[in-house]
């Protein structure tokens, strides 16, 4: 057994540390030991993107990366988007348009579309379809995740929205 | 999912990275992106007894002008070769190409170095390499050496880079003005190896090709230059008739493995219709 590091990082604002043997992946770290279960774990050849967090302003999954390398790093996950109980704009955005069902390609979709909306503020349905090529959901068919990224991106430019989808208006309007 | 135990080093220093890679001999590896290593050690392809994680080494990370050359840092990330204002300007097919390499979280991760020290077949950048005629700095305990792109590749995983060397830098002569240059892949979904690619760079002196080179992905051992259908092209107009005559003699130098991206037959053929695409493209960006 390789002898364990301790590795000290910012999750969600909070300094964390915690000790690893070399070989732990930063996804098992943040679920079994953070215990921050919201990144998920839904392969194990780096294509699904579940375990997507943002390390440093960039979106990495956390399955394919060690623990150890997140040294000194700044760490936001899904846990981390609300703002004293008050949901992101993606969070609402993906209610607003019904761009999750079971949920659990949800976290690694939010802290995606988190970065790719600080890169391109206002990106194109094919920039976004693009921009969250690495993350693969079986139940939405990525058409109202795309709705909602847009939702969110006219929200965080300020602008007025409103939920493109026949039911949710309807609850809303209620 | 679960690597095998192994102790890990993160040197701070080039030459530390190369003492610790000569202490340790084959049972260490270096871990760059991490994108190719990590996943072969989870399913326990790879079992290296330690890792030297190169991240901390800003030296090996960047890309500039040195004279009539573009300078990339092995380190240097997939994603940063998309947003370099250098690249977009003077070497747009790097660009093109590493657009179509795997996803954007890989892209952040993925290094440059990584991919083409790699050595497996269905990486885009040794083609891309050979076709913009780069050539590699590898560095190790009695100095550096500098390779060329074209003949680095020797098999599957296999190239020139030998024991106890780390590759440092990329070096590209800058494509000359009014070059044209396309890298058309074929891909069963975002994200996927190449059933089929080719990457061509093209120079027109009027109305005949004046230099070009056609590179083949993943339809051999290694990346694969089609050094007849180049040859063939030289002196000639790239009109239809010399386009498929090229493709024809791309696919005759062909060897793909069949798996289930396609079967021999299926992949060659694709290989010839990727060189017509990538050939097409590229008159029509080329400057006469």
């Amino acid at each position: 057994m390789s002898k364990k590091i301790m590795v000290s990082f910012k999750l969600n604002g909070t300094q964390t540390d915690v000790v690893v043997e070399p070989r732990e992946l930063l996804i098992h770290t943040l679920r079994e030991k953070c215990l921050h279960t919201g990144p998920h774990i839904g392969c194990e050849t780096s294509h699904c993107g579940a375990c997507t967090v943002d390390v440093n302003g960039m979106s990495v999954k956390s399955c394919t990366m060690l623990t150890v390398q997140a040294e000194e790093a700044e760490l936001l996950t899904v846990e981390g988007l609300a703002k004293g109980g008050e949901l992101h704009a993606l969070q609402e955005a993906f209610m607003q348009e019904h761009g999750l069902q079971c949920g659990f390609c949800t976290p690694g979709m939010l802290i995606r579309a988190y970065r790719l909306l600080q890169e391109n503020p206002n990106p194109s349905e094919e920039e976004i379809r693009y921009g969250m090529s690495g993350n693969l959901c079986r139940c939405t068919g990525y058409q109202n995740i795309v709705k909602a990224v847009q939702y969110a991106s006219a929200k965080l430019r300020g602008e007025t929205v409103t939920t493109s989808h026949p039911l949710m208006a309807e609850v809303s309007a209620h | 999912m679960i690597p095998r135990p192994f102790e890990y080093h993160v040197p701070r220093t080039l030459a530390e990275a190369i003492s610790l890679l000569n202490q340790y001999g084959d049972t260490a590896k270096l871990l760059a992106g991490g994108h190719s290593l990590l996943p072969m050690m989870k399913l326990r392809f790879a079992e290296p007894g330690h890792l030297i994680d190169l991240g901390k080494l800003t030296e090996l990370k960047g890309i500039r002008e040195v004279g009539d050359e573009i300078r990339i840092g092995a380190m240097t990330t997939e994603n940063e070769l998309i947003g370099s204002k250098v690249l977009q300007e003077k070497c747009p097919l790097l660009i093109e190409g590493a657009r179509q390499i795997s996803d954007p979280q890989v892209r952040y991760r993925g290094t440059i170095g990584g991919d083409i020290s790699h050595g497996d077949p269905g990486n885009d950048h040794p083609t891309l390499m050979i076709a913009l005629d780069a050539s590699f700095v590898l560095v190790g305990e009695h100095g550096e050496r500098v390779v060329a792109a074209d003949g680095f590749f020797l098999g599957t995983y296999m190239t020139q880079l030998e024991p106890g060397e780390i590759m440092t830098e990329i070096r590209i002569p800058t494509p000359a003005a009014g070059t044209g240059c396309c890298y058309a892949k074929l891909k069963r979904k975002t994200g996927d190896f190449a059933t089929a690619a080719t990457a061509v760079t093209l120079r027109m002196n009027r109305e005949v090709v004046a230099d070009v080179r056609i590179v083949l992905t993943n339809v051999a051992q290694c990346s694969l230059r089609a050094l007849a259908a180049e040859q063939a092209l030289r002196g000639k107009p790239l009109d239809d008739e010399h386009i498929a005559e090229a493709a024809r003699l791309a696919m005759s130098v062909c060897e793909p493995a069949e798996d289930l991206r396609g079967d021999i037959e299926y992949k060659t053929a694709m290989a010839g219709e990727m060189t017509r695409r990538a050939l097409s493209t590229a008159l029509a960006r080329a400057t006469h």
